[in-house]
């Protein structure tokens, strides 16, 4: 079950990453497990010093910005 | 279409790499380096970490405001991490062109300055 990890402080852009995500996920049929991290020490032990961004099994797959859900599809798949 | 936009609660920065080479410039541009982020000018990043292909680092760079690699020497060695990384765009500036010799240069708060003093224009620049 992949583990897909949104990180933001919870601004709309990250809600948005997240429903985006989300989506993507369910329109592939994955069984997933989607964990929102917002803690900027978290966040920042990934590398990442800009958000919302998406980790997908540890692995940061976007940051900085909100790809539509057909992009989101790619990088899950 | 992705939307370009950072987010608000953390909006891209101008990311500044350093070479940290052994040689004496190498310690000048990685000291001129914090001296701009200490300054606010932008953000030292890791560039082993781009060497690494760090996801994190990897992405948060391709979402930089602007990039500026500071070059110890003709080497260019963080220049050329950058591209082998795909990195295209960004400036890119050497101690050497400032007047300041490879293995003749110690690390004084003056080069430092002067270094830094360059980098603070070519970030400014970037828009």
């Amino acid at each position: 079950m992949p583990l897909l990890q949104i990180l933001g402080t919870g601004c709309p852009k990250c809600k948005k990453l997240a429903e985006n995500t989300e989506a993507a996920a369910k329109a592939l049929g994955l069984d997933y497990q989607l964990e929102k991290v917002t803690d900027i020490r978290q966040i920042m032990a990934f590398g990442v010093m800009v958000t919302p961004a998406l980790v997908v099994d540890g692995q940061v797959k976007v940051a900085g910005k909100v790809p539509s859900v057909e992009d989101l599809k790619a990088m899950l798949k | 279409m992705a939307e370009k936009d950072s987010c608000a609660c953390g909006a891209a920065p101008k990311l500044i790499f350093a070479c940290s080479g052994a040689a004496d410039v190498g310690a000048i541009a990685d000291q001129a380096a914090r001296k701009l982020t200490r300054d606010g000018a932008g953000k030292m990043y890791c560039m082993t970490g781009i060497g690494g292909r760090v996801s994190g680092i990897m992405k948060t760079t391709e979402a930089a405001a602007g990039i500026l690699a500071i070059d110890g020497c003709s080497l260019d060695c963080a220049k050329h991490c950058l591209e082998e990384a795909g990195f295209k765009d960004f400036e890119h500036m050497r101690v050497t062109d400032l007047g300041l010799g490879k293995g003749t240069s110690p690390v004084t708060e003056e080069s430092i300055a002067k270094v830094a003093a360059k980098g603070a224009a070519v970030l400014a620049a970037i828009c």
